[in-house]
């Protein structure tokens, strides 16, 4: 890439060049892209064909960039409420008045009741989830720091079972991402098969891996095995589908792997050397034949057998797990035998298999550090942690269904004030029963909301609105996967200013400065980035700007050179040393050792008396191009493009319920109710329904009690608190029941 | 005026149903909501055996799709071509895709709006 990354044009206008991440749009994929400003106006979006990853290649969300950053209705000014909570009354205020207020009440709070009666809400794959922690560990001083879907599920379960059981960073498809000659480096080799597990990457460009990768793949030759209840259009394109009952994932894996291991496919070198536990694991599999498994998955027992096959025979073969994973009460041990996968078909760290960051991640020190700032006696007392360690040992953050009890009870102690920084969580993304999260967050006397728009979540709580700026606004480092396994580094720069917006980092500091000034050195987002990349990778932030973005390159096999482990020594950074098909923590946190099938807690299996009332089983939460979670619903493009919440249903099925195309169904089990409006589609199974989340709209009534509509197709309201496995992670999300009937008017 | 003699080729088997090109044209162009100089369309999804589906998405440049005569002639990739997230168009001649599909083989169609 050349050097300059800022130029001005003939015409007045500049061109800004800069990696995408958010908000608005997505994980840390960092996109490459040049940013034209014209008058204090963004008026131009183009992909940048030099950047390794992408090559030009942007999606809608990015390219409707202009009408989000310039949209009417963005919060571009800090703000007060002036009427009650859930009125639509504000008054401008400035920065200053804003931290005056702010301090003031966190000081009160910390003396009267405590610093943990102040909780931090972050949301998912926003920028924000690099400094929601610091933001409440450093410059709050708080040690409840809280992402409040029901049983963390959402990536944190697969990054905590890659820890205990690989003892290493986020599992990756090698996508030759880590490399600037990409597809053409040496030590490459294009995966023989794909397998993706619960995931569809095209649309959610999960964790920093570009999407589209899966299809640069397929054109140099890999086939795809899709794993799925859902024939999407990459199931299509593939060369086989698995398309299984919602919930019953485990039992699928733990019979392709009753093959693999009794036809002896697996890789005996690497099962001798690396792993521990296989006989166990063994005898463990041979309670899944894959005729016992088809009739759990309803995936026919020849399909299971074929795969198995293909796949353990495929040099290399590479496997991507999606949110499936963690959006299950059996997810962990879903989790556990994919990895074992992975392991005994000898695709760890290889060319074209998996790739696995080292275990400390790229520029997460300060943010360990971060920690430090909080004494012992107030680190004991995050809510959650002493009863679900296997959740707080991997995460920093209280455990969320207990955060919901602590909120209803005022047990252990009562929460006082809360900071909601770019979460809109009772709109249906990630929390479960979200009118039942509204209700108890009643209790708090005080909030403050970081966002940039006025949200559902900000007009039922905010008492102070603090503006976020977009990517396009504010410098800062794209880290893909969050530093866990990052594939590059990228130089998100500033290319305008709109209203008086601050970055989330920008927010740290600044209130940082106020509260524990020493800790909080930097003047500028640019000084605090030169400071963390400089040690680390010896170069600053401005040089990272003229690079463009920065790949750190990848040694395979690490484990065999002493790579992985702390101490220097070869094998995986597990307590046994070796990937754990035996769970040594599991079994000390008083789950089973070994991967195992649980029904989902309401199934037509596991509840068969509601299943007669309620027939179907409901999953969600697949991705549109259209929209990131709940936001982008304002933007006229793409809501022209995906205009209604959308379910999915089987053409039997609707006609036996005589719905039809585009008729408006209510959706509804024990727990709550959903409009949406039907999809009849042959890609979904007759007894499965498939509902979207995200939804509340914008252009309706901003007020109590209606709040943008936000309870008309809240899918998460059909969806139980507290219904996660026995190590504290996992929800129903993706499996639960329902009917669907016609909606009357 | 579009190029004579020029055409999009569209690689159908890789089209992912993005919308990218919609979008980029419409940018491009600097069209209203509600026009489009090149439009997605999709073939629903059906089945053809046990096995096997099809479902195509495929777009297709309208009336006014100039074939982005100004950015063809600063040497840039047509703005539907650059920002596909499929990779699956391209510009050029209408004799030099025509070979490209020969080659191919499979699923892939030419425009020349
Ligand atoms: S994936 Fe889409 S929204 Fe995210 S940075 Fe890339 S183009 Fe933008
Ligand atoms: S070539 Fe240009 S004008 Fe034609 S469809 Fe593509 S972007 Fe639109
Ligand atoms: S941009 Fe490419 S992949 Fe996307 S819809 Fe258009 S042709 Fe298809």
């Amino acid at each position: 890439m050349e050097k300059e990354w800022k130029k001005q044009n003939p015409d007045g206008s500049y061109t800004v060049r800069t990696c995408g991440w958010s908000p608005p749009g997505d994980h840390p994929v960092g996109c490459g892209m040049k940013l034209t400003i014209k008058d204090g106006r963004l008026i131009k979006v183009e992909g940048d064909p030099e950047h390794p990853i992408t090559q030009g290649r942007l999606c809608i969300r990015c390219l409707t960039l202009p009408e989000y950053v310039h949209h009417p209705q963005r919060i571009i000014y800090p703000m007060k409420r002036v009427g009650k909570r859930g009125e639509d009354k504000w008054q401008r205020i400035s920065w200053d008045e804003a931290m005056d207020t702010i301090v003031e009440k966190i000081n009160y709070y910390k003396e009267n009741h405590g610093s943990e009666s102040i909780i931090v809400f972050g949301g998912t794959g926003r920028e924000a989830c690099l400094y929601y922690y610091p933001l409440g560990f450093a410059s709050i001083g708080t040690p409840n720091v809280c992402y409040p879907q029901s049983g963390w599920s959402c990536y944190g379960p697969r990054c905590a079972i890659t820890d205990y059981i690989l003892g290493a960073g986020y599992p990756e498809i090698d996508f030759a991402g880590h490399f600037p000659d990409r597809y053409e480096h040496s030590e490459w080799k294009v995966p023989e098969y794909i397998m993706l597990w619960g995931k569809e990457p095209l649309k959610s460009n999960p964790d920093g891996f570009f999407g589209h990768s899966i299809i640069d793949m397929m054109k140099r030759g890999s086939k795809i095995i899709m794993v799925d209840p859902r024939i999407n259009w990459l199931c299509t394109r593939a060369e086989h589908v698995l398309q299984l009952r919602p919930g019953s994932d485990t039992a699928l894996a733990m019979g392709l792997l009753h093959v693999i291991i009794n036809e002896e496919l697996y890789d005996k070198e690497f099962v001798e050397n690396w792993c521990y536990g296989f006989e166990e694991f063994k005898e463990r599999v041979q309670e899944y034949p894959p005729e016992k498994v088809a009739e759990i998955t309803w995936v026919p027992k020849e399909k299971i057998i074929e795969v198995a096959r293909v796949f353990a025979k495929a040099k290399p073969a590479s496997l991507g797990w999606g949110l499936a994973v963690d959006q299950n009460p059996n997810g962990v041990h879903l989790g556990h035998a994919l990895l074992a996968l992975v392991a005994l078909t000898g695709n760890i760290d290889v060319p074209g298999g998996i790739t696995i960051g080292p275990p400390a991640a790229l520029m997460g020190k300060w943010r360990m550090e971060t920690r430090t700032n909080l004494p012992e006696e107030l680190w004991e007392k995050r809510i959650g942690a002493k009863q679900w360690p296997a959740v707080s040992t991997a995460l920093a953050t209280t455990h969320p269904d207990e955060t919901l009890d602590t909120l209803e009870t005022g047990k252990p102690y009562k929460l006082r004030m809360g900071w909601f920084n770019s979460s809109n969580f009772i709109s249906p993304t990630n929390s479960a029963q979200p009118d039942r999260w509204y209700r108890a967050l009643q209790s708090l006397e005080f909030c403050v909301v970081q966002d940039l728009f006025m949200t559902p979540t900000a007009m039922a709580f905010a008492d102070i609105f603090l503006p976020l700026p977009t990517f396009a606004e504010h410098d800062g480092v794209v880290l893909t996967h969050y530093g866990r396994n990052a594939i590059f580094a990228g130089a998100m720069n500033k290319a305008l200013e709109v209203g008086e917006c601050k970055s989330d980092i920008e927010v740290c500091i600044e209130l940082g400065k106020r509260l524990y000034p020493e800790i909080w050195p930097w003047n500028s987002a640019a000084e605090f980035f030169s400071d963390q990349l400089k040690p680390e990778l010896g170069f600053d932030f401005d040089e990272l700007r003229e690079k463009g973005l920065y790949q750190p390159g990848y040694t395979y096999k690490k484990y065999e050179n002493g790579l992985l482990r702390f101490d220097g020594e070869p094998g995986f950074n597990t307590v046994t040393g070796k990937v754990e098909l035996y769970s040594t923590l599991f079994e000390a946190w008083g789950d089973d050792p070994l991967p195992y099938h649980e029904e989902p807690p309401y199934s037509p299996y596991s509840t068969p008396d509601l299943a007669k009332e309620y027939p179907l089983v409901l999953t969600t939460g697949a991705r549109y191009y259209t929209s990131f979670h709940s936001e982008h619903r304002q933007v006229p493009t793409l809501r022209a493009i995906t205009p209604d919440p959308l379910v999915e249903i089987n053409p039997d099925t609707a006609e036996e319920l005589g719905i039809k195309e585009g008729d408006w169904v209510i959706i509804e089990n024990m727990f709550g109710k959903a409009r949406f409006k039907a999809q009849v589609t042959p890609t979904i199974n007759p007894k499965v329904v498939h509902a979207a989340h995200g939804w509340w709209f914008p252009e309706k009534d901003a007020e109590e009690p209606n709040l943008f509509g936000v309870w008309e197709s809240n899918i998460n309201t059909l969806m139980p608190h507290k219904h996660i496995g026995k190590l504290g992670f996992g929800d129903t999300f993706k499996s639960i029941i329902c009917r669907v009937r016609k909606a009357e008017d | 005026m579009a190029k004579k003699g020029y055409g999009l080729l569209i690689d159908y088997e890789y089209c992912t149903g993005c919308y990218s090109c919609e979008v980029a044209c419409k940018n491009e162009l600097k069209l209203p909501h509600g026009k489009w100089g090149i439009k997605l369309l999709e073939e629903r999804p059906w089945k053809i055996n046990d096995e096997k589906w099809e479902w195509n998405y495929i777009p297709v440049p309208t009336a006014l799709c100039n074939l982005c005569e100004d950015r063809v002639a600063e040497g840039k990739q047509p703005a539907c071509v650059l920002h596909c997230l499929g990779q699956a168009m391209e510009y050029g001649p209408v004799e030099e895709l025509a070979k490209k599909m020969a080659e191919k083989g499979t699923k892939v169609a030419m425009f020349v709006p």
